[in-house]
């Protein structure tokens, strides 16, 4: 068997794939974060609550009501989005204007409580759900095995990482929200909604965040608690990456899942770490981020 | 004439309102005294001991955060590394009375302290946040991976020691007494610290940095040292409570007591001296009393909920909407 740096290919490639899919959750999820901190300066801490909610109702869906993974991967992202928007509306809304600090806290609490409540129904052991039938088995590459799966996690991660740069960067919709958070009064001023498009830039990056936990459902563990690790890995990601900056969250995203990868398989101790590593390293020498602008 | 007449007039007053409050401030901080130094009686020392080093890690916690403007996310960290430190020389080195080991464990929260600081004290609001969020994310997962921590069971049978090498610390009491009096000094070196030319540009900072700075302060080697001094009294608390509950876990490091010091300190009121007091004992109670009743397992959920309530509704915290309405109605 073929080795690189004294590792068998296949563990290493292996790894790298897993690298690749974590990756692909990293940038979805840091995407949503830069999304709602970029055009509403939010710090969404219950982002991770989110993706568990994602999986967790796709997964309540399916037992309850026998609701596929086809249908969940459209409604449940729409479910958490609009559970999102109330929170936006009855709690954030009443706290806008003030220092930044206190939505962060607000989320947190949140965050707090949605999972502290699901825990106490569901328990924190992991729930079972199983991959749909069309991605069932896999393909092998030569060197490695790839399951379907996996492959169609990563293509739908990218397109919809690269379809929300597009939609935010390039088309009107996208100004629209970017000159709403550059001058809201004046926006108003031009009759267009403001809070409206608050309400609905929150509830899109919640989408985003719960779309990844109905993509997660099939392989880790659903549990109340599976957005709570995640969260801080993806916090890193965003200040890596460099706060508000789209583009670079997407890159940074799937950057740290394979960094990650290869920590796995050369230095095991330190693979939950090093995230954390590169974070230190990259704000020694560029406290914006790789991505960022000086602020 | 008359107009210097009027200035003396109005400059008397003011004393005089100063003093009255001062009179007022120093009654009730005597009030506190003794309750606190009568408590042991009537209540379960350990609980109060719990009690008073939450309620230090919450004063060194609001000196950032109430009095600098900064959110750190990351005073688990250095809970976490001041218990640790002082668990393993405790446990580990016969000779070393008490008192040394919990001063090893100060300053070496201190000492973690500085990098925290110099890696994160440009970033400012949220992304400071973020930062000592992770750079403590950094340090649980040392404490994870190292042997000396007993991983998910923690560094257990710290031993008490004596104090001075003269004084048993088995006995509760002779514990408490200490504890209380380490608490009482970290108080007042905060209170002063608050209240010197230091304090003020700490306060000038907070209000509007970019004023701060074009007066000619050196902005970020005042808020480092306001952070070192801030991670060093947090260490302190967290190598007490080692010594209280002879245990040091990894629940100390989680991020969850990094969010939950904040909820004490805000509960209680940032930006006040009492408050976070307050704060801590609030929340300490809370907990203990949930987990006695039926709602044993909605400590978290409800411990959310007390968080989005503080945030939206009362802001200053009990503390800080007492002051207020006393400043609203009493004078």
């Amino acid at each position: 068997m073929s080795m690189i740096f004294g590792v068998p290919v296949a563990v290493l490639s292996g790894q790298l794939l897993i690298g690749v899919i974590n990756g692909a959750f990293y940038a979805l999820l840091s995407l949503g974060l830069a999304v709602i901190f970029g055009l509403l300066k939010i710090i969404n801490f219950a982002h991770g609550a989110m993706y568990m909610l994602g999986a967790m109702v796709t997964v309540i869906m399916f037992d309850a009501m026998g609701v596929n993974y086809w249908v969940a991967l459209f409604l449940a992202p729409v479910l958490v989005g609009v559970f999102g928007m109330l929170i936006e509306y009855f709690l954030l809304r009443r706290i806008a204007g003030q220092d930044h600090i206190y939505s962060l806290l607000l989320t947190f609490g949140a965050a707090l409580m949605i999972q502290g409540i699901l825990t106490n129904i569901y328990g924190v052991s992991g729930l079972r759900y199983s991959i749909p039938d069309l991605f069932k088995g896999g393909v092998n590459l030569g060197f490695m095995f790839l399951p379907y799966y996996r492959a169609w996690v990563i293509a739908v991660a990218l397109v919809v990482c690269f379809g929300t740069w597009f939609m935010i960067e390039k088309t009107k919709l996208g100004a629209y929200l970017r000159a709403g958070t550059e001058d809201a009064q004046l926006m108003q001023g031009f009759g267009i909604n403001v809070p409206l498009l608050i309400s609905l830039t929150y509830g899109f990056g919640v989408m985003l965040a719960a779309f990844a936990g109905v993509l997660a459902a099939p392989i880790y563990s659903v549990t109340p608690v599976m957005g709570s690790h995640i969260l801080i890995v993806v916090f890193a990601v965003v200040v890596i990456g460099g706060m508000g900056s789209i583009g670079g969250a997407i890159i940074t995203g799937v950057l740290m899942g394979v960094i990650e990868g290869l920590t796995k398989t050369f230095y095991p101790p330190a693979s939950s770490a090093v995230i954390f590593l590169v974070m230190v390293v990259v704000l020694m020498f560029r406290p914006a981020g790789l991505f960022g602008k000086e602020a | 004439m008359n107009e210097t007449v009027k200035q003396t007039d109005i400059q008397k007053a003011i004393l005089e309102q100063q003093q009255s409050e001062h009179r007022k401030k120093m009654i009730l901080n005597g009030v506190l005294l003794v309750l606190l130094v009568l408590a042991p009686l009537v209540m379960y020392p350990v609980f109060l001991m719990k009690i008073l080093c939450f309620a230090l890690f919450a004063v060194a916690f609001n000196l950032l955060l109430g009095y600098t403007g900064l959110l750190s996310f990351g005073h688990a960290a250095f809970l976490a590394t001041g218990g640790y430190t002082t668990g393993y020389l405790l446990s580990n080195v016969p000779w070393l009375t008490t008192e040394l080991g919990i001063l090893a464990g100060t300053l070496m929260a201190t000492a973690l302290g500085f990098g925290f600081a110099l890696l994160s004290i440009r970033r400012q609001g949220i992304y400071f946040a973020m930062v000592t969020l992770a750079l403590a994310q950094l340090v649980f997962f040392f404490f994870v991976q190292s042997s000396f921590t007993g991983g998910e069971d923690g560094m257990q049978g710290i031993p008490r020691g004596e104090l001075f090498g003269l004084i048993d610390l088995n006995d509760n009491l002779n514990l408490y007494y200490f504890i209380l009096a380490v608490f009482l000094g970290c108080y007042l070196l905060v209170q002063r610290t608050v209240g010197s030319p230091f304090g003020q540009v700490l306060n000038a900072i907070k209000q509007n940095e970019p004023r701060a700075i074009s007066l000619g302060y050196n902005v970020n080697r005042y808020k480092i040292l306001a952070f070192v001094i801030s991670a060093a009294l947090a260490g302190l608390a967290g190598s007490m409570k080692a010594v209280v509950f002879q245990l040091a876990s990894l629940n100390d490091a989680h991020w969850h007591t990094s969010g939950e010091v904040i909820l004490m300190t805000l509960v209680g009121g940032a930006g006040t001296l009492l408050g976070p007091v307050v704060g801590a004992t609030f929340v300490v109670n809370v907990e203990y009393q949930l987990a006695q009743g039926p709602l044993r397992d909605w400590v978290d959920p409800i411990l959310g909920g007390i968080f989005v309530l503080t945030v939206i509704a009362f802001r200053s915290g009990i503390v800080g909407e007492i002051q207020k309405f006393m400043r609203k109605n009493l004078s």
